[in-house]
């Protein structure tokens, strides 16, 4: 059997969403170069729509394909969904990870989360205009 | 399809397998057995110990055959803490970066009592003789430290390290695992008292392995049950395994003076090429080492991703981050070098063999550059380097 599922693979070779967002509306970035895993969103929201995503990742092949599913799953959706996204969701998406790689899609869910309360504090500090 | 991981394991040469399946088709009698085709399995794996001891200098009575590196490393320390026990010496010197075959083991007999100093290996990976001298105390049973480092390849002065120990009047092991077969070795020369050995490393087959043990020293067994091995290491012998390893070894030795200046070369220009992208490290002495080992840190980048994508290229290579390993740590070797977990993630070991070519290894020169510019193209934290938010470390 291999490491990975054929989706982990072909998010890992192939990773969707990659880059930042020069304007963006809602950056987080989670993990830490100590643990091996550093993933940075970057979110543009119209509306209270998650119109662009884009990331960038410092990791293994898993958390690589688990930011690049994540951000698939909530490109075009509204803001209150993407706050409900699960890490479980972004594993079964990629066909399930092997169990020690689990915490890669727990990262992707913290940093999209992290990005859309970083969006939400900026409004609530009158920083950027609600859209 | 380039293997560049025979650190991990090799592939058999045909005489070993050969060898193995005549083993297995003629002489499948038990050597324990009077009868003729017993004594005939007796004979084979007599022939192999003596080819075995002639390849290292040593008397065919002082070869043990095991199951491989990690029990002959068992043996040889639990045995040696044992019988130093007895005479009330509980203190073990070794290093910070050997196999966890003996790291394990260490960790086991300092729950039972015993005090372990571990070696600073220093930032080349190189023990200094001097500090072992210095390390050795009234109460010290055993000297464990490796031959050439798993990892990073590093050739220790096992020679010194044996002429302080035999000055001391303490045992002196080594794993040898990663040098058996690929360097000349002389266990009277260098004043080795044990020395462990596995035939996989070798172009030999998984799961045999040898255990030298010098005349005079004691030697006590692991594995209770019949009188094998002179009563050392109990379980009928794998006869076509032992055939095979000393085929293997055989082999291996013939070729060294051959094989080991073309590998070094290619290794020295992996280590050129590799050395020209920005931001990496050689790890460990780049001239102490093993002919086909190559190991380096690369900044900012993760060594799973690295691997993975090599893999794609045709590459088969090995990294010690943490990911790769399954672990929550980096390798223990590398941060045992000094490098921060940062730097340790990112790392990538080739090692290898005669059947790569020049253009093997300008290919993967190539391959890893662009795989790690690509992979550092999306590295928020290449990006904060790059941008000047944070200092490089490499």
């Amino acid at each position: 059997m291999a490491l990975y599922s054929e989706k982990v693979m072909d998010h890992f070779r192939n990773p969707r969403n990659v880059g930042i967002i020069e304007d963006a509306d809602g950056v987080g970035e989670v993990g830490n170069a100590k643990c091996g895993d550093i993933m940075k969103m970057y979110l543009k929201i119209d509306d209270g729509v998650i119109s662009d995503v884009k990331f960038e990742t410092f990791g293994c092949g898993s958390a690589i394909a688990s930011s690049s599913m994540a951000t698939e799953l909530i490109k075009g959706k509204p803001v209150e969904d993407a706050m409900e996204l699960t890490n479980k969701a972004v594993a079964e998406a990629l066909d399930g990870l092997p169990a020690y790689k689990m915490h890669c899609s727990v990262l992707a869910e913290e940093a999209i989360r992290s990005a859309i309360d970083d969006y939400n504090s900026k409004i609530n500090q009158g920083k950027a205009p609600e859209k | 399809m380039i293997y560049a991981d025979n650190a991990a394991t090799t592939k058999m040469s045909d005489a070993a397998v050969n060898t193995m399946i005549n083993a297995m088709r003629e002489t499948f009698g038990n050597p324990s057995s009077l009868y003729t085709v017993g004594q005939r399995a007796k004979e084979v794996i007599e022939k192999a110990r003596e080819d075995i001891a002639s390849v290292i200098g040593a008397d065919p009575g002082e070869i043990y055959f095991t199951s491989g590196g990690s029990e002959s490393d068992n043996q040889a320390i639990i045995s040696a803490a044992r019988l130093g026990m007895k005479k009330g010496k509980k203190h073990i010197v070794s290093s910070a970066f050997e196999h966890h075959a003996v790291l394990n083991t260490l960790n086991k007999l300092e729950k039972e009592g015993f005090e372990v100093t571990l070696l600073d290996v220093h930032e080349n990976g190189i023990i200094d003789p001097a500090e072992v001298e210095a390390a050795i105390r009234e109460d010290t049973c055993l000297v464990t430290v490796m031959y050439a480092n798993n990892e990073i390849g590093t050739i220790q002065p096992i020679g010194e390290i044996g002429e302080v120990c035999r000055k001391k009047g303490v045992v002196f092991h080594t794993d040898a695992v990663q040098a058996v077969g690929h360097i000349p070795i002389n266990v009277k020369d260098e004043n080795i008292d044990m020395m462990s050995a596995s035939a996989h490393k070798f172009r030999g087959p998984k799961g045999i392995g040898f255990l030298y043990v010098k005349k005079g020293v004691r030697l006590l067994s692991l594995i209770e049950g019949g009188e094998q091995e002179r009563g050392k290491r109990a379980g009928t012998e794998n006869v076509p395994a032992i055939a095979a390893m000393a085929e293997a070894l055989k082999e291996s030795a013939a070729a060294i003076s051959n094989v080991l200046p073309v590998i070094s070369a290619r290794r020295d220009r992996l280590i050129e090429g590799l050395g020209e992208i920005p931001h990496s490290i050689l790890n460990g002495d780049p001239v102490r080492r093993l002919p086909g080992n190559v190991n380096f840190c690369f900044e900012a980048i993760e060594g799973e991703s690295l691997l993975l994508l090599l893999d794609d290229k045709g590459i088969q290579a090995s990294s010690g981050s943490a990911c790769a390993s399954g672990s929550l740590d980096p390798s223990h070797v590398l941060m045992a070098l000094g490098r921060v977990h940062d730097v340790a993630h990112g790392s990538l070991r080739l090692s290898i063999d005669e059947n790569i070519t020049d253009s093997d290894v300008e290919f993967i020169i190539d391959s890893v550059r662009q795989t790690v510019e690509y992979l550092r193209s999306f590295s928020p934290i290449w990006r904060d380097l790059v941008s000047g938010e944070k200092e490089f470390i490499l």
